[in-house]
């Protein structure tokens, strides 16, 4: 069965067409990544899908359930999680209350007190190796710890799906070479849906790859398959 | 008098005030259009043109209209520099923050109004029109110099519009408005081009106070219904958007003229108000305003 | 610094506080009873403005709706003081949670703006229906009403009893407030509230409930202000009741639990100071407001959080 499934899906600007017309599907465990060029239309599908906007047309559906017309708080409650492109950790809050505040946002109900909260929070945060910066402003780490906090809040909201926007752009070579031991540890219980330009990580890690142009699905398929395609070489890979 | 009359003399006062309301706004919507930040002080802007035409009156002596004609001169360039002191002083120092601006005018407003009280005590203080003029209708007299309030604003109106749209001033305000660093790459002074701005707001309030003193009297609490007006003629007509000012400043001078005479003035503008909010809530750039959906 | 510690450290203020009323002369130990009163509308504020990032420029509605909705009813049918007090802080909070169902669907100015309307209409309104209000000049309370529990009101001893309560309580419950998840939650809104959808939270519903807080803290304040001075007026629905809680909450360090305390203090002492020297108070409320926001934005307890204690909430 499939984890997600978009039809028809638009969104324009005025008149730019955004998103026009895309057909998107994930398999539950799957690394998918999402490419194409600039302006391609890859942020405003994956807003779609995490309900930052609302579509012209087209159908989103999670696990069968259609959740076209659900706000994006609720999506997350539903267990679609978005990590943002531009780091956007509370740069005036702990580490720990970053990923507190995903841990209460991913389904525990907001309550005056409790521990098992400090526990969850404790057991997400040695997962990415932040462990001993929790007591630091997010604000204070560097511009790499933050991506990967941001990656922690993401997982905190233990989710179904988690979309990662760009995460590794400005990440050193060895905080990448960590990122990607960290992504494969996580599935096949998430799912992962991966908007990259860095085509290392993505041949490394993709079991599909969906290529995006001026808003349309160029191609689709194994990263050989992609890789092979004259369309997506001419347009994209630059062959 | 009928009830036809009787319109038509709302809709003759509703015009005046419109005038006014109109150069007003559109000095606190170019300084929100060009620094992005509200002026809360504004108002106080209004009220001191005001008093400065009964000082500059009364110091003068001689004939009315040299009196008037002075003070339309003087009473804007006084204020103008009070407000480009002001926004040196004080409102680069906190680099034109939103939130802190709006504090720091709070705080000017509450000055220039405390200010005014102390030195012209709290009686209302009444200025002379310039001339005697009546025009006379079938069903009533209208004071001349109403109408060269509403003649006086179109004019100063359509010279902003030229300022704005043809001179070079105007063109270095849009491109600092749109967007400043680039502004500043192109080697405009923006610090200068905002104090220039912030006092040409204030100048516009200050006229304002000047033509409406003659039929008003000077006061040092009558900024704040001209301060709450030129709020919601600028944001109905869409922050920023001098067209729109202009249209709802009429909307809203006529249906107060209207709603004033024949109901009462606070129920008025009870129901403007919530009418206000209610368009601010649910159609928040107003008639004119780029839609930020 | 450790939760114990900041409890203890915010008892310890409350004990000195409560002792005061042995220390002070009447003449003082009413000034405080007014003070504490005023600062339990600027803890209100405070977590809608210092926590939550909300400026509202109308909370005078807020403070007089309290006021009203308990003196109203004590004028009018002869209610005791309990239930003036009960009244009072639910009819804050209605009127807070309703306007901020149409107020909070704006953002930034659009709020500013929205809320400062909201309050103009009230006052309005408390003009317009002078005949069941009062209008501006208002109304004495009966002495009948201005009893809690046998404590009579009117006497100085009481009066400060009911204010150091209400403010006490007020302050605490903030403390608790936001040392919790909601108050994480609060801050987050106030830095990032796209971020905060994004993790699952309704940042429409979350800023309701801290207003609708807020408004509850400004009702008790009005409906005790009523009590403890035996008047309710129309004076306190102006625009100038919106700004003085932000000048004390600036003041004394917006987003700090104790600072509404000492900012309503400071700014009560100076402007009576200078009541003495010169009738211009509305001078130094403004010159105090620019000053602060200009060389001391974080206000005194921001500087000392800033300074000294990184942890103190």
């Amino acid at each position: 069965m499939k984890l997600l499934e978009a039809r028809g899906l638009s969104r324009h600007f005025g008149g730019l067409r955004a998103v026009d017309g895309v057909d998107f599907e994930l398999v539950p465990g799957e690394i998918h990544a999402l490419i194409g060029p600039n302006g391609a239309g890859k942020t405003t599908l994956v807003s779609l899908l995490s309900g930052r906007l609302t579509p012209d047309s087209g159908q989103i559906l999670l696990a069968g359930e259609d959740i076209t017309k659900l706000p994006a708080h609720r999506r997350v409650r539903r267990g679609i999680a978005y990590t943002f492109q531009i780091t956007s950790v509370f740069t005036e809050l702990s580490v720990l209350d970053n990923v507190a505040l995903a841990v209460q946002g991913g389904g525990a109900r907001i309550g005056l007190f409790g521990d098992r909260l400090a526990d969850t929070v404790a057991a997400a945060l040695t997962r990415v190796g932040l462990i001993g910066h929790r007591a630091d402003l997010a604000g204070a780490l560097s511009y790499g710890h933050q991506r990967i906090l941001e990656v922690a809040m993401g997982l905190a909201l233990n989710p179904r799906l988690l979309i990662l926007d760009e995460p590794t752009q400005g990440l050193a070579a060895g905080e990448i070479t960590g990122f990607k031991t960290l992504l494969r540890g996580l599935v096949p219980e998430m799912t992962i849906l991966l908007i990259e330009h860095n085509m290392d990580v993505v041949m490394e890690l993709a079991d599909r790859i969906t290529v995006l142009q001026a808003g349309r699905v160029l191609a689709r398929g194994t990263p050989v398959e992609v890789g092979a395609n004259p369309a997506v070489q001419k347009a994209y890979l630059g062959a | 008098m009928g009830l036809g009359p009787m319109l038509l003399l709302a809709l003759m006062e509703g015009l005046v005030l419109a005038a006014v309301l109109a150069l007003a706004a559109s000095g606190l919507s170019l300084v929100f259009g060009v620094m992005r930040v509200v002026n809360v002080a504004h108002g106080a802007f209004f009220m001191l043109g005001a008093v400065a035409a009964y000082v500059v009156a009364a110091w003068l002596g001689g004939p009315r209209w040299a009196g008037f004609l002075a003070a339309l001169a003087m009473a804007p360039l006084a204020v103008a520099l009070l407000a480009m002191l002001a926004d040196i002083l004080i409102l680069r120092r906190i680099a034109h923050a939103p939130e802190a601006t709006i504090v720091a005018t709070i705080g000017l407003m509450y000055m220039i109004e405390q200010g005014t009280l102390t030195l012209f005590g709290p009686d209302a203080r009444a200025v002379a029109a310039p001339f005697d003029f009546r025009l006379q209708l079938p069903w009533f007299g209208y004071s001349g110099y109403k109408l060269f309030v509403v003649l006086a604003a179109v004019v100063l109106l359509l010279a902003l519009w030229w300022l704005m749209a043809r001179s070079k001033a105007g063109l270095v305000m849009r491109a600092t408005q749109l967007d400043p660093d680039v502004a500043r790459a192109f080697g405009i002074n923006v610090d200068r081009v905002y104090s220039g701005v912030f006092a040409f707001g204030a100048a516009l309030a200050a006229i304002a106070g000047v033509l409406i003193v003659p039929i008003q009297q000077a006061h040092y609490l009558m900024g704040a219904s001209t301060l709450l007006l030129s709020f919601i003629v600028v944001i109905i007509g869409g922050l920023g958007s001098l067209p729109g000012t202009l249209l709802a400043a009429l909307v809203i001078g006529l249906s107060d003229g209207i709603i004033s005479m024949f109901w009462s003035p606070t129920l008025a503008k009870i129901i403007a108000t919530l009418l206000v909010t209610l368009v601010l809530v649910f159609r928040p750039q107003g008639l004119f305003g780029a839609s930020r959906a | 610094m450790s939760g114990a510690r900041i409890w203890t450290l915010h008892l310890a203020l409350l004990a000195a506080l409560f002792a005061m009323q042995w220390v002070l002369s009447p003449y003082h130990a009413t000034n405080l009873a007014r003070i504490m009163v005023l600062a339990l509308f600027a803890s209100g504020y405070n977590l809608a403005f210092g926590y939550t990032g909300l400026l509202s420029l109308g909370h005078a509605l807020y403070l007089a709706a309290g006021m009203y909705a308990g003196s109203l009813p004590a004028w009018h049918f002869g209610l005791s003081g309990g239930w003036v007090l009960l009244l009072g802080t639910a009819g804050g909070t209605a009127m807070a949670a309703l306007t901020g169902l149409f107020a909070l669907r704006t953002r930034g100015v659009a709020f500013m703006i929205v809320t400062l309307m909201f309050a103009q209409t009230g006052h309005l309104a408390l003009l317009y229906f002078r005949r069941w209000t009062g209008g501006d000049e208002g109304f004495t309370l009966p002495a009948a009403s201005r009893v809690i529990l046998g404590a009579d009101l009117s006497q100085t001893g009481a009066r400060y009893m009911l204010a150091f309560l209400l403010f006490a309580a007020g302050m605490l419950l903030t403390l608790a407030l936001v040392r919790s998840r909601l108050g994480r939650v609060m801050r987050a809104l106030r830095e990032n509230e796209e971020r905060c959808r994004m993790l699952g939270y309704n940042p429409f519903v979350g800023k309701l409930a801290v207003l609708s807080l807020s408004g509850a803290y400004a009702g008790a304040a009005g409906a005790s202000y009523a009590l403890l001075f035996g008047y309710a007026g129309g004076s306190f629905a102006t625009i100038q009741y919106s700004i003085l809680p932000l000048l004390y909450t600036l003041t004394g360090g917006a987003g700090t639990v104790a600072g509404p305390l000492f900012g309503t203090g400071a700014i009560f002492y100076l402007s009576d100071l200078a009541a003495d020297l010169t009738s211009a108070w509305a001078f130094v409320v403004g010159l105090a407001l620019v000053v602060v926001i200009l060389f001391a934005p974080q206000g005194l307890l921001g500087m000392v959080r800033t300074r000294f204690w990184r942890s103190l909430p």
